[in-house]
């Protein structure tokens, strides 16, 4: 491939891309990334092309693709075939067979493989009729399934890289920043900071060179949006930061990515190295004078990098902690020089930005928080996976419309969104509209868009003990307030949890709070009280349970809760009888089972075993456990035995 | 240098551009407490007890001294019903740690801190980091060093570049505001070489 040396060049190529596509060649898009290859969608891929081959159809017959993730990961692996635009989910190598002869060579729907709407029993044909994507606005991850991420060429196909013509050859670098100005984008990594302002503070910055750099270092439990954009949409990225370093005056961009994410620092650096040949990276760049270059940089494994000076100073060669600086990193950061940090899906806005202007970004969105969000919903929900949605709309929506409610007929009792240092919203605030301000009024946080959904099984002490742990460790350790604050936390969180509580754990619980938020070097230590103040502020009722009444409301905490088998209902099966991993239980056929609560671990089996028809054993907390029934009364009698 | 004008605790104060609000607040002999500060190396930020309020166009905020810059017309105050909380609260914190430690009695009496707030931790290490740093900044020698993250930090000496260097030195002992860096020291003497502290002249001669 010889280099792209002008617009026109570019423009040429892509017209010649674009028509060797017929697009009413079928084409089979097999989503490849990380969610359905869990899910097995390798062995799916490598079916489709044994099958094809087998069968002899050559390209112009049918085409496959492996795509980027389409969003829908609790039913991977996903099949879209085109022109026809039919999905499939949870497709298995079993299904490609039928799939060829019926869909590709007879035009004919595999019914079985089509989405069943869980109310109305209706079948979905086409990825657009199925709510879980139909209530979205997917400007970014759209794309996803579309692109082959190892093939620049799709990308283009699809117009990409005339952002960066567009800016190159007709902007100048301050109309690029008032542009993103006036798009009043914030940042999607966590802080929701005005990418523009940002952006302007370091062109204007006097020091030279300066850096322009991807936040890739995605560690939030349960978030996986930047991961998907990596894998499925690499270009995207590129595209926009490239459009940045031409913006503030650099001409050196970093992505710092996880190591942990080896398919996304794959495919980012194969699309590095496509975009080196075909020109958009190196030295004049599409015949525009600007030159710009992009090194990968693995991450350790430390959540903390993902804070922009703990990040920078790991960039440096150094162990990743924040910096102790009051001077904002657009000014002084990698190498003391004026550097643009912004997320993965920050980047991946700016050139649609470009192309269809600040005007269309604000039409989504509120006043505050412009645009559209990618949240990772997972936890107790139907229909995990990658949502897209407008700022501004409510929580409601999105757990219910698009997220298809709680499984198993459960209650909703909190959403935890802003990962690890964000915070649980209750039920009564479901009308909330998602956007920067308004979930930190709430006491959470947009963070970069982790949303994990609670039913009534989750006890909020716990669930706020697990966030403290997760940041006790993921601490730096440098300073006092957050190294030492969050030790005692987890101590005080795990006694309350053990029945170990005592009057005045909540109040000192808040004390130590405000010195972590007040006095912390960096944001992980600022924020990290925040699991703890969102649900106490919420579920203060909870806490004072487990600390009056030793009472696990949830009837989660094992030190807290008590197995009881209810002699009314045991039907003496012998299942839980058997199961138990520690005989623990007493029993025999027509002999009413009894714990013996010395001997049982709390393993919550015997519960899971009952048959759901007796629904026998029973848990317990804050009461005493019953006293077992006396032997004589053990024994059953079947009142009628009907033949 | 350009001269900076500011205010800390009501009082004028002139200071020069680079300065931190530490600096410029000693040089005019108003004290601020400081546990992990040291003249002679970079300032870390780590301890926090340091803490002040600031205030920048009508705003005030909490930064620490040891690190946060001086500008022009900047108003400080170094004591506060808050500082004097949060100055408490961390030396409580670092009292579960190092609860003889003269340093931090000598604060914990002025701020009526609680030794006994929080429950003990078997180590004596603040994390304060002097000898760390003395040590690389200093010394250049980087025979002590911070390992692990979070609460499991801890300062370990390296065995092979303390077994050199660290018999004709000693210089960051006195640094300690606790006695676990001896502590420290002399573990892994113990166990790097188990014949050094018994028999220590011996080595040297070789």
């Amino acid at each position: 491939m010889a280099q792209l040396n002008s617009p026109e060049e570019l423009e040429k190529f892509r017209q010649k891309v674009v028509s060797k596509r017929d697009p009413n060649t079928p084409c089979i898009s097999i989503c490849a990334g990380a969610g359905c290859l869990a899910s097995g969608a390798s062995e799916v891929i490598a079916a489709f092309k044994a099958q094809i081959e087998k069968e002899g159809l050559k390209t112009d017959v049918v085409d496959t693709k492996e795509t980027g993730c389409p969003g829908f990961c609790e039913r991977g692996p996903i099949v879209v075939i085109y022109p026809e635009e039919i999905c499939y989910l949870q497709v298995s190598p079993e299904d490609v067979p039928e799939i060829i002869s019926q869909t590709i060579k007879e035009k004919k729907i595999v019914d079985r493989l089509l989405y069943v709407d869980p109310n109305t029993g209706e079948k979905a044909t086409h990825e657009s009729d199925i709510p879980f994507y139909n209530n979205q606005k997917r400007n970014i991850i759209g794309n996803n399934i579309h692109i082959d991420p190892k093939k620049i060429d799709d990308y283009l196909a699809l117009g990409g890289y005339s952002a960066l013509d567009k800016v190159l050859s007709g902007m100048t670098s301050e109309e690029v920043v008032e542009e993103v100005k006036k798009s009043n984008l914030r940042g999607r990594g966590g802080g929701g900071f005005p990418a523009g302002r940002k952006w302007e503070g370091s062109r204007n910055a006097p020091d030279e060179p300066k850096y322009v750099i991807v936040n890739a270092d995605e560690g939030d439990p349960g978030a996986f949006m930047d991961r998907a954009l990596l894998e499925g949409n690499p270009h995207s990225i590129l595209e926009g930061l490239i459009i940045g370093g031409y913006a503030i005056g650099s001409h050196e961009g970093y992505i710092y990515v996880r190591q942990e994410y080896p398919l996304a620092v794959e495919n980012v650096n194969i699309a590095i190295q496509q975009a080196e040949a075909y020109g958009f990276l190196g030295q004049n760049i599409l015949g525009s004078g600007f030159d710009f270059k992009i090194t990968v940089h693995q991450g350790a494994g430390a959540f903390v990098c993902g804070e922009s000076t703990a990040l920078m100073t790991a960039l440096e060669g150094r162990a990743g902690e924040p910096r102790p600086k009051y001077i904002r990193s657009n000014i002084k950061g990698l190498w003391e020089k004026p550097s643009v940090l912004n997320n993965v899906e920050t980047w991946a806005n700016v050139p649609l930005i470009i192309n269809k202007g600040a005007d269309w970004f604000t039409q989504f969105g509120t006043e505050g928080s412009k645009g559209t969000k990618i949240f990772s919903l997972v936890g107790k929900i139907t229909n995990t996976g990658l949502v897209e949605v407008p700022m501004g709309i409510t929580l409601k929506d999105i757990i219910y419309k698009i997220g298809g409610g709680i499984p198993g007929g459960k209650r909703f009792k909190a959403v935890q969104t802003g990962g690890p240092s964000g915070g649980c919203i209750p039920e009564d605030l479901l009308d909330l509209e998602v956007g920067f301000d308004e979930l930190t009024k709430a006491g959470s946080m947009m963070g970069s868009g982790g949303m994990i959904v609670m039913d009534e099984d989750t006890c909020m002490v716990d669930v706020a003990r697990y966030f403290i742990n997760f940041l006790t460790d993921e601490s730096c350790g440098k300073c006092v307030p957050c190294r030492e604050g969050l030790r005692q936390m987890l101590k005080i969180l795990t006694n309350i949890t053990e029945g170990k509580g005592k009057t005045g754990d909540i109040e000192l619980l808040e004390d130590l709070s405000e010195v972590a938020g007040e006095a912390s070097l960096c944001a992980l230590g600022t924020s990290a009280p925040n699991p703890f103040l969102s649900t106490v502020r919420y579920f203060r009722d909870e806490y004072e349970a487990h600390i009056n009444e030793k009472r696990c409301p949830a009837l989660s905490c094992k030190e807290l809760i008590s197995y009881h088998i209810d002699p009314d209902k045991c039907q003496a099966c012998m299942i839980c009888f058997r199961k138990c991993p520690v005989d623990a239980i007493d029993g025999a056929k027509k002999k009413i089972h009894i714990i013996d609560q010395e001997t049982c671990t709390k393993c919550g089996t015997c519960f899971e075993v009952c048959p759901s028809r007796f629904s026998a054993v029973q848990k317990i907390s804050g009461e005493p456990v019953p006293a077992p029934i006396p032997e004589d009364a053990r024994t059953i009698v079947k009142k009628s035995k009907e033949k | 240098m350009s001269e900076i004008r500011l205010q800390i605790d009501g009082q004028e104060v002139k200071a020069t551009e680079g300065m931190t609000v530490l600096e410029a607040a000693q040089s005019a002999g108003i004290s601020i407490p400081t546990l992990c500060h040291h003249e002679k190396l970079e300032p870390f930020g780590g301890c926090r007890i340091c803490i002040v309020e600031v205030e920048v166009n009508g705003w005030s905020r909490h930064v620490v001294s040891c690190v946060y810059p001086v500008a022009e017309n900047l108003v400080v105050k170094t004591r506060s019903e808050k500082i004097d909380k949060l100055r408490k609260m961390i030396l409580e914190l670092l009292l579960a740690h190092a609860p003889d430690s003269p340093d931090l009695q000598v604060l914990a009496k002025a701020y009526g801190a609680d030794k006994d707030r929080f429950e003990k931790d078997a180590s004596f290490c603040i994390h304060c980091g002097l000898c760390v740093r003395y040590c690389t900044e200093v010394k250049k020698a980087n025979a002590v060093g911070f390992v692990d993250r979070g609460i499991r930090k801890e300062i370990s000496f390296i065995p092979e570049i303390a077994a050199k260097e660290c018999h004709s030195c000693m210089e960051c002992f006195p640094l300690c505001p606790t006695s676990y860096l001896q502590a420290v020291f002399v573990l892994t003497e113990a166990l790097a070489s188990p014949s050094f502290s018994s028999d220590s002249e011996q080595i040297n001669e070789k």
